[in-house]
């Protein structure tokens, strides 16, 4: 199968099936919102609210009917093995072909606007895709695609964060972040963050960390511990599935970071609705 | 869960209460963001509606395309929020059912209480879910906006959680 095949396939399933451990974590949430409330007018609804995704789940994967009708905005990270032999332009294509293709052979709502502001015309194919280009070592092409609904990118933030902040003033901005969220994004959530850079590179690192594992955390410590308090955070907002109160607000919480200007800590926070929709492809070179 | 008629009735829409589980069935309308500035526009200029909203529901929400064999494609609900600035003025004209998902203004909580009409909730994501309420689709004005065109829908067994109630109550 050709690589911009695989790219097309990857991302219709996306749109219909999550990854198992996105899916259990929902089950997760629902089984948790039970144990530790489940009493209360929020609570009841909360729960109504997951039982509602499940079904619709059951539904989108067995009637081939994508589980929203907000299909995305193709976020498309290429890593490129620094040994990889072929050209990037074909990379380059095939991505270009396996987006297009997917959007109208998955029968993917057309989504995108030529541009932003005087008269937004529909570009009828869901494209152009956004591509992030990264070298990495090896000789493989890994391609991860977000199939990123608006609901949630509309309550993503970027904020300059004192370079002399504590981990509380990172907890209580991303929670506020969330707070500002409410249900718009529906919850519960998935949280990436990033730390350091610059201010598009905190944005863009924010994205990255949604694309790691579900259940993994980041591979030092401290920076472990504190996805656990930010997540700890997050549930204390009480916003709940759905917005209407419950104590499973955030599924996930992952963070990535990098070196920084002695000046400053940038934070990007980037939000996903519990519909986390990524297609992967990993092309050997 | 109660079962209600959509366009509904002045009784019905009284009986309702914030965190109330609701099914609905009948017709109701679809618009979103450009829908609803238009309307406005329309009202604003002196000029009539390509639809009468007095009693009626809408809902937020631009599907994607139907799958062969299918009416409708994925269906669920759009965040409410964007609809807020052009929302009160829709309530004047006799609008009663409000449907989308998230938070609204204080303008609209005021503007539902004043009018005594309702906002609910629909589940957010859940487009398969909605499809499979779907029992009729017609365009009704506006196609040239594709996926955002003023729809009337006949649905039946959709289900909502009442998020603001016409008595000032809300999930907020």
């Amino acid at each position: 199968m050709s690589l911009a095949k695989r790219i097309e396939k990857a991302l219709i399933d996306a749109a219909r099936i999550l990854s198992e451990p996105i899916h259990k974590r929902i089950e997760w949430a629902r089984d948790e919102e039970k144990r530790l409330d489940g009493k209360s007018v929020g609570s009841k609804a909360s729960i109504a609210v997951l039982e509602a995704i499940l079904e619709n789940l059951r539904i989108s994967k067995n009637e081939w009917i994508p589980m929203c009708q907000d299909t995305g905005m193709f976020d498309v990270f290429v890593d490129v093995g620094r040994s990889y032999p072929l050209s990037h332009a074909e990379i380059e294509e095939a991505i270009l072909t396996g987006c297009e293709k997917a959007a109208k052979n998955g029968y993917f709502r057309p989504s995108v606007v030529e541009e932003p502001l005087f008269g937004r015309k529909n570009t009828k194919t869901n494209t152009p895709p956004i591509i992030w280009w990264s070298l990495v070592e090896g000789k493989n092409v890994e391609i991860n695609v977000l199939l990123k609904g608006f609901g949630s990118e509309n309550t993503c933030a970027t904020r300059m964060m004192n370079p002399t902040a504590t981990e509380e003033q990172i907890v209580a901005a991303v929670a506020d972040i969330v707070t500002l969220a409410g249900g718009k994004p529906c919850p519960p959530i998935f949280i990436g963050i990033g730390l350091g850079g610059t201010m598009e590179r905190a944005a863009y690192l924010s994205k990255r960390a949604l694309l790691r594992e579900v259940g993994v955390p980041n591979s030092v410590e401290r920076y472990a511990k504190l996805e656990e308090k930010i997540l700890a955070g997050v549930q204390a907002t009480g916003i709940g599935a759905g917005g209407l109160g419950g104590r499973i607000t955030a599924l996930n919480v992952a963070i990535e970071y990098e070196p920084t200007h002695i000046a400053g800590l940038p934070m990007g926070v980037s939000i996903n609705c519990w519909a986390d929709r990524i297609a992967r492809v990993v092309w050997e070179g | 869960m109660k079962n209600l008629h959509l366009p509904i009735g002045e009784e019905d829409l009284r009986s309702l209460r914030a965190y109330d589980s609701v099914s609905f069935s009948g017709t109701l309308y679809v618009g979103r963001d450009q829908v609803h500035q238009r309307l406005v526009k329309l009202l604003e200029e002196g000029k009539p509606l390509p639809v009468e909203l007095e009693g009626q529901a809408i809902y937020y929400m631009g599907p994607s395309p139907p799958l062969p064999g299918m009416i409708m494609g994925s269906c669920g609900p759009t965040t409410s929020a964007r609809m807020d600035p052009f929302t009160p003025q829709l309530l004047g004209k006799g609008l009663k059912v409000l449907i989308g998902k998230g938070p609204r203004s204080q303008a609209v909580h005021d503007a539902l209480k004043k009018e005594k009409a309702v906002y609910v909730q629909a589940f957010g994501g859940c487009g398969a879910l909605y499809a499979k309420t779907i029992v009729s689709v017609e365009k009704v004005a506006f196609e040239d906006l594709g996926p955002e065109a003023l729809l009337r829908l006949e649905v039946k067994d959709f289900p909502v959680i009442v998020a603001i109630d016409s008595h000032g109550g809300s999930v907020f």
